[in-house]
């Protein structure tokens, strides 16, 4: 009797370790920092086409700390279940110019950001899907700033069963 | 030594609970409090008298997938540290006639939606917003869960005429 107590007890504690674990893990990466892969070649030369493992910290979009200039994760405003990376170049209240087609015409149009609402471009403007299609985003969307690369795609080949970084 | 030791033990159970909180509030379902009266009568029938508290479910946000009617708690496209609850009225694709100052049909783009209050004598929605993301969508509210005596689930409904999914 007393045998079988010990294992269920044994048991209990370990699965609460291992959620507990599990919780953290979710904690950080949602609230922390998350890594996540760029590929594409909206982001070039920033990000490879083929694919970078990047970080990207969560605490300033949430304290509003983002500025023109960062590299930004945003939930896509046309497939929610995407995320997609972009440069953030204007916040609310900021005019903002741009390329309507850069490759067939040199025509620039200005908008104005709208209240609560950030313009994002990719840095490769003539294959990339931004604001200047969809227009400025809710600043709701944004999920994290960029802020180290730790993989170059490179690094994906195999030398002798090691990474090279 | 003892008191340190059950410090130590107090804080450590506080931060376990705060961490399994958490999750279980951003995974899986959290209860909310309904302010104000742009839902009126489906939550807060009479708004000054007290706050209806909801249940939402956190699910529907792994694939997005909502229904015409659904009551949903979406950030506000113009502050994103307020959260606003209101119905689907609208999905991708669909088009809906605008009844906001001169009667308009408008087609929701793609991976947008159209959110309504209840009462629309007083509530701030897409009428004066337009289409909203899907993505700024947080949860979809199912059940009162308080004050007692109003528990129970919150039905799916909205104005069919005013929607075509052609």
């Amino acid at each position: 009797m007393w045998h079988y107590r010990s294992i269920v007890r044994e048991a209990w504690h370990r699965t609460m370790a291992v959620a507990n674990f599990l919780c953290g893990l979710h904690v950080t990466n949602t609230y922390l920092c998350t890594a996540a892969l760029a590929y594409g070649p909206s982001m070039l030369p920033t990000f490879n086409l083929t694919g970078d493992l990047f970080l990207a910290e969560r605490l300033s979009t949430r304290f509003d700390k983002v500025r023109p200039g960062d590299v930004v994760l945003v939930r896509s405003p046309e497939n929610p279940r995407k995320l997609i990376v972009k440069r953030l170049l204007g916040m609310e209240g900021d005019s903002v110019t741009y390329a309507v087609d850069p490759k067939n015409s040199s025509r620039c149009n200005t908008v104005v950001v709208p209240k609560g609402h950030v313009w994002i471009e990719g840095d490769n403007i003539y294959a990339s899907r931004d604001s200047r299609q969809f227009g400025p985003v809710p600043y709701g969307l944004l999920e994290g700033k960029a802020f180290c690369k730790i993989l170059e795609a490179e690094a994906h080949v195999m030398t002798s069963g090691t990474f090279v970084l | 030594m003892g008191t340190r030791n059950l410090l130590w033990n107090v804080a450590n159970k506080y931060f376990t609970f705060g961490l399994v909180g958490l999750t279980i509030s951003d995974r899986y379902a959290s209860i909310v409090p309904v302010r104000g009266g742009s839902m009126s009568p489906a939550f807060n029938p009479q708004p000054s008298i007290s706050d209806d508290y909801v249940l939402v479910e956190k699910f529907c946000l792994e694939k997005y997938k909502f229904s015409h009617g659904d009551v949903v708690v979406f950030r506000s496209p113009s502050n994103y540290k307020e959260k606003h609850i209101k119905r689907i009225i609208a999905l991708p694709g669909d088009w809906i006639g605008t009844t906001h100052n001169s009667y308009d049909v408008l087609k929701i783009p793609e991976g947008h939606c159209w959110v309504e209050g209840d009462n629309s004598a007083s509530s701030m929605d897409s009428r004066s917003f337009g289409p909203i993301p899907l993505a700024l969508v947080q949860g979809r509210v199912t059940h009162i869960v308080w004050p007692p005596e109003r528990l129970g689930g919150v039905e799916r409904r909205y104005p069919k005429e005013r929607v075509s999914s052609l």
